[in-house]
């Protein structure tokens, strides 16, 4: 073991105390200080915290921190290094459950502690996730595969393709379905890319994340894991769908397509929100209810067609009153071949940019429009500056979400530069990303205060 | 049955065999032969306008029904720090509790609900309780690391409590000994649980996350008596302050008690101090008892290894008995089902606390781990006999039943509860021949106790990694240090130097009064006399009369030096009281006519005097010495008060009449 190990995550003035006085992590230590006596083990530091400080756990469990400066004498009694595991237990076989793959990616669906950062870092085998959630076992057999560990924030356009590969290895070779453990920030990133890359799914593919780590006695992941299995072990919806809670409590999960959910909040449980649409189907750990009735049905053939194509060289363009031309001048100057534009209202930006919008269209650069308002549609025919716009080569997108025009936007550029191609490609829904109509129910955003909803949420649980 | 065996006097007999004394009769000596121990864990709330982590008022509170939205949780345990799962976490599981969330929107937000991730620390609450921190000497820390402390009833939506360590190793000063202190922590209260009902537990969020502290002494107190002197001494220290809250459940605490060979136990949330000594003289008896018990146990079975006890489904158009509860659960479709305990004759009938059998201990369980309703089981050591003839005789088709040595327990619930039930029957049983079982245990008024749960260990400890580390400079600690109060025995020393009555101290203490008194003092108030009006007079004002929302003690200070300033003698404090007490905005003088007070110089006094003299040597028929000052007096005295000292008025009529 090299000599750091013994100082997990001390660093200058706090690691010269422990050093000076031979005591180490995981070292029981008693210590005279000038604010009198501290007993207990030292624990690994943060990485990210100062250097002033050195903590431990106290006999009853507590950590405290003790400021080095005060520090008259210390010594180190004992030494009992801290097995951080969650047990493993064989995860059982069960004739007849279907064959349930899990792909991991990182985030917080099933988590330790990292010493090192103070946060949480992803547990994983099939064994770790049967000691943490054995209620599993009951819904599927269950085969897992780390593909990497990233957090959500930085997936990117190789952990697109890598997976959506994997994904079509895995259907080849018979797999029931799919879940895929994902971080929460950019699940609808990826929901969308892999309804692009992946086709004509025979299979579930479902992804699924936790908004509270499983560290935590309420956390949302062993329920969101059980529902996730369940759909792609059992469901006949063969779509990419994110599986995450309906409500805030622990009641039923809501199956979204890739392609038309967003995150909607924070931190609550209940973030993930079909937007211009209702969810394809509820779940429980009983079964899958469907919403609509038109979705792609589970088949016995394997004929998925895998698309792998992304290119990096598209950007969004969020407008705000003000904005100046070079700002799109620049991004033609770095090389961009794509541009989302996110507008006001119906889908507009100000007259002062037209310029840059003229120059980045002659320039062969492909412009959609999109929504700052998240639901409707984009309507660039009502007022006379939509239709200058148009004129100037911005092609309206429907009622496709933001992020899902970025990524298709960038699937097509990995594919075609040619612009009748890429536009083809941009406008033809491969599973509602435009879609034809709205339904009334697509759009619910409640206002608390108003009597009615009020007795709503106190009647039925959100 | 048809055998003499009569459980209530087995009970009794039990209880003597133990050598059961009742408190009222209980020595020290009786205390150190069972090797009585006992400790606290003192909580507090502080008085804030905030919650701890969130931005929610604190200290509003609303009926159970009065909610906007309810949200569902259920718990699961996970792996603790140091890679362990804790004994409560795996218990609390195992009972599959549904539980419901009802929230105000007045006083809770996201944060509550674990919606929303910690905001930083309350500085206020925080600053707070590092005071009391070092009134109770207490070595501070030099970083304040926030903890997860992991809870799975429910009581938290997180399912822990973010709780941090201020300081460790203090101590208070008794009367005749020095107590030592464990820790003080800072925590986020719980929620108030509204109901639990079979599987499904309501809590209301009001209280939740209010800011609390949490001192706990070592187990340093022998006999129950000082278990609550120590209680109290840690609630006056907190209450010197003047920055906590007072009220119900505003302070509560936890006695932790064991006896010689016994387990500690946990008496949670006892309300008022006064039930403390009988609570832990019971619950040290009770283990005892326990131990006695497994000595018995011990003797009848040589392999406890192999004990097991033995079950059968009733078949309900056999079993007959028509006990209500039984009925009940016939009536529920519930199933019904004998438990045959070898060796268990006497053992359910044996003494455990006042007017309770060992039997209970295993009906508590079911309900609170099985989650089945009370009654949940009948036996064949009840002080009242339910179980039949017949009973015996369906029983005795599916069980080895010996009436000589066994004992019977006729359980009921519903179908999916039976095989937990069976476990938790089966589980305590085993413990008696271990020990006492580690658990916590609920209060009664009675001072006895029920089952609770199991006592979590330090397993469930955990970095809350949503909070960062807080350094406590050196400055800010010395700050604080500057303006903190003296310590309780410091004032008890200065109210002995006083001549305050002694028996006044505790309610002095109890509402913080000190401070005032000095006040009143330092403006010139006689110490006895300002003593007593704090300490007997409000005492009495406070029982008999409503107090007016602006009323401050402050306003009892400015009334002293408004006296003063008149040298208006006493009692004419005492008698102005009730009024200021009702009516604080009202100024002096405006009460002073309210109760019919007018000036009289001593010269008035003396010629009035001397008019009482000359009417009543007209008008009485025993005319003595004694009965004139007498009736001169009683006449006198309610113009004189407050103009001038009673005992100088004595005086003045002894000499106007000579």
């Amino acid at each position: 073991m090299e000599n750091t190990d013994f100082f997990q995550g001390y660093k200058g003035r706090s690691l010269d105390v422990l050093k000076k006085f031979n005591v180490r992590v995981w070292g029981q230590a008693e210590m005279n200080t000038t604010r009198g006596e501290f007993k207990g083990t030292i624990l690994p530091r943060s990485s990210n915290d100062d250097d002033e400080h050195i903590v431990m756990k106290v006999i009853t469990g507590y950590n405290i921190g003790i400021d080095i400066n005060t520090i008259i004498d210390m010594k180190e009694v004992g030494y009992k290094k801290a097995n951080y595991a969650i047990p493993e237990k064989q995860f059982p076989y069960t004739e007849g459950l279907p064959h349930v793959k899990l792909f991991g990616t990182g985030g917080t669906i099933a988590s330790r502690l990292d010493y090192r950062t103070g946060a949480v870092i992803p547990a994983f085998s099939p064994g770790e996730l049967y000691g943490a959630v054995p209620e599993l076992a009951d819904i599927c057999n269950l085969d897992t595969e780390k593909i990497f560990a990233v957090f959500s924030e930085n997936m990117g356009p190789q952990q697109y393709i890598e997976l959506a590969k994997a994904i079509g290895r895995e259907i080849e070779n018979g797999i029931d379905g799919i879940v895929i453990g994902h971080g929460t920030d950019t699940l609808h990133h990826t929901g969308a890319v892999l309804t692009f890359m992946c086709q004509n799914l025979p299979v579930p593919v479902v992804l699924v994340g936790s908004q509270r780590s499983s560290d935590r006695p309420s956390s949302d992941a062993a329920l969101n894991l059980q529902h996730a299995m369940k759909t792609a072990g059992t469901s006949d919806i063969a779509e990419v769908l994110v599986c995450m809670f309906g409500p805030t409590s622990d009641e039923y999960g809501l199956l979204h397509k890739g392609t038309r959910v967003r995150k909607m909040h924070s931190s609550y449980r209940s973030t993930f929100r079909t937007i211009g649409d209702t969810p394809v189907a509820m779940v429980t750990t009983k079964g899958v209810t469907p919403i609509k009735k038109d979705y792609n049905k589970r088949r016995n053939d394997r004929n998925v067609i895998i698309k792998p194509y992304f290119s990096d060289k598209v950007t969004m363009v969020y407008y705000y009153t003000g904005m100046k031309p070079d700002v799109i001048d620049a991004i033609v100057d770095a090389g961009y071949k794509g541009i989302i534009i996110v507008g006001t209202g119906l889908g507009h930006v100000n007259k002062e940019i037209y310029p840059a919008i003229r120059r980045a269209h002659a320039a062969g650069v492909h412009m959609y429009m999109t929504l700052q308002t998240i639901w409707g549609y984009v309507q660039m025919y009502v007022y006379d500056t939509g239709r200058d716009m148009m004129a100037m080569g911005i092609i309206p997108a429907g009622n496709m979400l933001p992020e899902v025009g970025y990524i298709k936007l960038s699937w097509a550029l990995g594919q075609t530069d040619d612009p009748e191609e890429v536009k083809k490609l941009m406008l033809t829904p491969i599973n509602d990303e435009i879609t034809e109509r709205e339904p009334y129910n697509g759009y619910l955003v409640y206002q608390g205060g108003v009597p009615e909803v009020e007795d709503f949420i106190r009647k039925v649980r959100k | 049955m048809k055998n003499q065996f009569d459980p209530y006097s087995n009970y009794l007999a039990t209880m003597k065999k133990i050598g059961y004394v009742p408190r009222k009769e209980a020595t020290q000596d009786d205390y150190n032969r069972i090797g009585f121990m006992s400790g606290l864990e003192v909580h507090q709330q502080l008085l804030t306008k905030k919650k701890l982590f969130c931005h929610c008022p604190a200290g509003i509170f609303h009926g159970d029904d009065e909610y906007d939205a309810e949200v569902i949780r259920h718990m699961r345990p996970t792996l603790s720090e140091l890679g362990e799962y804790d004994g409560t976490a795996l218990m609390e599981f195992k009972t599959k509790k549904e539980i419901v969330y009802r929230i105000n929107n007045e006083n809770a937000c996201t944060y509550e609900v674990d919606d929303t991730p910690p905001f930083l620390i309350n500085r206020e609450a925080l600053d707070i309780a590092l005071e009391i921190t070092i009134l109770s000497k207490f070595n501070v820390v030099g970083e304040v690391h926030i903890t997860r402390k992991q809870y799975l009833d429910g009581s938290i939506p997180t399912g822990f409590q973010r709780t941090a360590i201020l300081g460790v190793e203090g101590e208070i000063q008794l009367k005749n000994k020095v107590v030592r202190l464990i820790q003080l922590s800072i925590e986020e209260d719980s929620c108030r649980e509204i109901s639990d009902i079979g599987h499904r537990r309501i809590y209301k969020t009001d209280r939740l996350g209010m800011p609390l502290i949490e001192t706990v002494t070592y187990p340093d107190m022998v006999n129950p008596d000082e278990v609550k002197e120590a209680c109290d001494y840690i609630r006056f220290l907190n209450r010197s302050t003047g920055k906590v809250r007072t009220g119900m459940g505003a302070g509560r605490e936890d006695v932790n008690v064991s006896c010689k060979g016994g387990t500690r136990v946990e008496i949670k949330g006892v309300a008022h101090t006064n039930w403390i000594p009988e609570l832990t003289h019971n619950e040290c008896y009770r283990q005892w008892s326990l131990l006695r018990m497994k000595d018995e146990l011990l003797n009848r079975v040589k392999d406890i290894d192999a004990w097991k006890i033995e079950y059968a489904y009733l078949d309900l158009n056999e079993f007959t008995n028509n006990y209500p509860a039984i009925k009940y659960a016939k009536d529920n479709g519930y199933k019904i089902l004998a438990v045959n305990l070898k060796d268990f004759k006497g053992i359910l009938s044996w003494f455990n606390q006042p007017d309770i059998m060992f039997a209970q201990e295993i009906s508590d369980r079911l309900k609170v781990i099985a989650c089945i309703e009370k009654p949940n089981m009948i036996h064949s050591e009840m002080k009242e006999q339910v179980l039949t003839e017949a009973d015996y005789s369906v029983i005795k088709k599916h069980l080895s039943f010996n009436d000589e040595k066994d004992a019977i327990i006729v359980f009921w619930g519903p179908e999916a509860d039976i095989a937990c039930a069976l476990e938790t029957i089966e589980e305590r049983c085993k413990m008696a021949f271990q020990c006492v079982p580690n658990e916590t245990r609920k209060s009664f008024e009675n001072g006895t106790t029920i089952f609770e749960r199991v006592l979590p260990g330090a397993d469930r400890m955990y970095p809350d990694t949503d909070s960062m580390p807080i350094p406590l400079t050196k400055e800010h600690i010395d700050n604080l240090g500057k303006n903190i109060p003296d310590d309780i025995s410091d004032r008890l020393a200065q109210f002995i130097a006083w001549g305050i009555p002694e028996d006044t101290y505790h309610y002095l203490l109890s509402k913080n009064l000190f401070p005032y008194i000095k006040q009143a003092i330092e403006s010139g108030a006689d110490p006895k006399k300002a003593g007593v009006l704090f300490g007997h007079n409000l005492k009495f004002v406070e029982g008999h009369y409503n107090q007016a929302k602006g009323f401050t003690y402050a306003r009892i200070v400015e009334m002293i030096q408004f006296c003063l300033k008149n040298n208006f003698q006493s009692p004419l404090g005492e008698m102005m009281l009730p009024e200021v007490y009702q009516y604080p905005e009202k100024d002096f003088e405006s009460v002073l006519k309210t109760i019919n007070f007018k000036k009289y110089s001593k010269e008035d006094l003396i010629s009035k005097i001397k008019v009482l003299s000359s009417e009543f040597d007209k008008e009485a028929r025993v005319n003595t010495p004694k009965n004139k000052t007498d009736w001169v007096m009683g006449k006198i005295r309610p113009l004189a008060i407050g103009n001038i000292n009673l005992s100088e008025l004595k005086s003045l009529v002894e000499n106007s009449i000579k």
